[in-house]
């Protein structure tokens, strides 16, 4: 069967003048619907914000930001622009620093979400013949079911194999002719290394032509060496869940930035410390305001993100804007194996035990192309280390915490007092070793 | 029956055991039995010295993670099979060592344990008069 080259080809090929007039439309109508949540209600009367004074999108800088802050503090249904009953679907964030944020859908969001997936997925070759399997985590963690019912959309057969069991992913990727998978890229890296102790030749094996990978930081040389092993093209996904979760941007067949759907969101990158814009081209904190969602639609959000706006146009013929990858985060969050982690999280399990001192040292590496966390801590002066079994108990005991808290296994090993490294007077917290970061 | 032991976790890098030594090298002390048990990422290192209560403070004023503790001491005759009999007992009345040396002092020897039960071992010490060193300092017995 032959298909068009776009998904929404309308909208994909846009002019930027119809672009800006699209924005404007729905960015006025965002604000005014943004009245029915109390949050953004109360913080227009603050500022002494109408909708009325949206009209272009230029006006955008007149809204005060949004942070994962004030997701947190009106959680969990504080910020909704509709009540509940609108509501049918509920993700959350991995973090569980405090409150968690919570993010609701309508059903038209949910429709709304799975069309841009499917069309990300569309994008890169994706058709109705193919056969998809999800590697991601299901439940609240976006990567599942929004890749899941945007691949539906789209029209392919979707196995939604969830995350982890490696031997089962591949024996699915010969058995069902998998076409495309979706993985995040250290995990990619790791079904290849499994494939070649079970003899298994990707290229020769399996039908495997094109792997969608994102939710965690890696550089294009990572990519390169993937598309290698797998015999695929690997396409960059960006997505979080205060936006939806994937489907935010994604690479086009040009592997050369991530178009970002601008009938869905305004782009702003900004610098970090002042706020204000800066221009194409160069780097600064992503932020984005939904200007096609219903129950939960959030105005300049802060996304912690760096990254840039490439200049120029496409080749594509798609006229959205391009996000360059991620360059790290103008905050403190790892992002290990696609989990968010913030390192207070980690500090807080610690400092519940009575045993342990103060400094802490989080070690990210990368062993056989798999991402690792190490902590190390220091115990206590006076606590009695001739007991091996309650030292092997308490290492075990903080594991299960911090397992509990971040939810990924670190290692934790137990240090002397006095032993972490110090900088300049302040002790250091995070080391980064991971290969190509 | 009982005898002081310093116990210091070490980190598994070299020089860290040098630098314990040392220290108790400068101050005088006198090593009378060491042992360390290692696991992938730590060591623990188990001295029996002269002056154990001095050497501690010596170690914890350094920085060094060290604990003084308690071990049972039970004198054996240096003859075959003492060894073997002593535990034979402990095991005879269900209670496990948790870590075990020997050496000799004095031409006797000299068994250092922790148990999982130290009052049972107590107990069990005095009803079989068993044979022990009543002295916490050995450097007393030299």
């Amino acid at each position: 069967m032959s298909y068009g080259e776009y998904y929404n080809p309308e909208i994909e090929t846009l002019s930027r003048s119809g672009i800006g007039a699209l924005q404007a439309e729905r960015l006025r109508a965002t604000v005014r619907h943004c009245m029915n949540s109390p949050f953004y209600a109360k913080r227009f009367k603050e500022c002494g914000l109408t909708p009325d004074d949206i009209k272009s999108p230029a006006d955008i800088t007149k809204i005060p930001f949004t942070t994962k802050q004030d997701l947190r503090d009106t959680y969990p249904f504080g910020i909704a622009s509709v009540p509940l009953d609108k509501c049918v679907r509920l993700h959350s964030s991995s973090g569980t620093t405090g409150n968690p944020t919570v993010v609701l859908h309508s059903a038209r969001d949910l429709d709304n979400w799975s069309t841009a997936v499917a069309r990300c997925l569309w994008m890169v070759g994706c058709r109705p013949e193919d056969v998809f399997q999800n590697t991601s985590g299901y439940g609240m963690f976006t990567g599942g079911l929004g890749f899941q019912y945007g691949a539906e959309k789209l029209g392919m057969l979707t196995v939604p194999a969830g995350a982890g069991n490696t031997l089962r992913q591949i024996k699915f990727f010969t058995d069902l002719r998998t076409t495309v998978v979706h993985a995040i890229p250290s995990y990619a890296a790791r079904i290849f290394e499994v494939m070649q102790q079970q003899g298994i030749d990707p290229r020769r094996d399996t039908a495997l032509r094109i792997l969608a990978i994102g939710a965690e930081p890696h550089s294009a040389d990572t990519r390169k060496r993937i598309e290698d092993m797998l015999g695929v093209k690997a396409y960059n996904s960006f997505g979080m869940s205060e936006m939806c979760g994937p489907g935010v941007a994604f690479e086009c067949k040009e592997q050369n930035g991530m178009h970002i759907w601008e009938d869905y969101y305004i782009v702003e990158i900004v610098d970090p410390v002042t706020l204000e814009p800066v221009p194409d081209g160069e780097v600064g904190e992503l932020v984005l305001t939904t200007i096609n969602r219903e129950a939960m639609p959030l105005l300049r959000y802060r996304t912690r993100d760096l990254t840039r706006i490439l200049p120029g146009e496409c080749p594509c013929g798609r006229k959205h804007k391009r996000l360059d990858r991620m360059k790290g985060r103008s905050d403190d969050m790892i992002i290990l194996r696609g989990v968010n982690i913030f390192p207070i999280q980690i500090e807080t399990v610690l400092m519940g035990y009575e045993e342990l001192a103060s400094d802490y040292l989080i070690t990210l590496e990368t062993l056989d192309d798999n991402d690792f966390m190490t902590v190390d801590v220091e115990l206590r002066e006076g606590i009695n280390v001739d007991d091996y079994n309650r030292l092997l108990k308490l290492e075990k005991d903080i594991v299960r915490r911090l397992h509990d808290e971040i939810l990924i296994t670190p290692k934790v090993r137990l240090v002397p007092k006095g032993s972490l490294p110090v900088s300049e007077g302040k002790a250091v917290r995070v080391k980064d070793l991971r290969k190509q970061y | 029956m009982t005898v002081h032991q310093l116990s210091i976790f070490l980190e598994n890098r070299s020089g860290t055991l040098v630098k314990v030594l040392k220290l108790l090298k400068d101050q005088g002390i006198q090593l009378i039995a060491s042992t360390i048990a290692d696991t992938a990422e730590y060591g623990i290192c188990r001295i029996i010295c002269s002056e154990p209560v001095r050497a501690f403070d010596i170690l914890r004023d350094a920085g060094v993670a060290v604990s003084l503790c308690e071990v049972f001491a039970l004198e054996l005759d240096d003859e075959p099979g003492r060894a073997a009999d002593a535990i034979g007992i402990f095991a005879a009345e269900g209670l496990s060592i948790a870590y075990l040396y020997s050496f000799l002092l004095n031409g006797k020897g000299v068994l250092i344990f922790r148990t999982d039960n130290a009052d049972k071992a107590r107990d069990v010490i005095k009803r079989n008069t068993l044979s022990f060193i009543p002295e916490k300092d050995l450097s007393k017995l030299l």
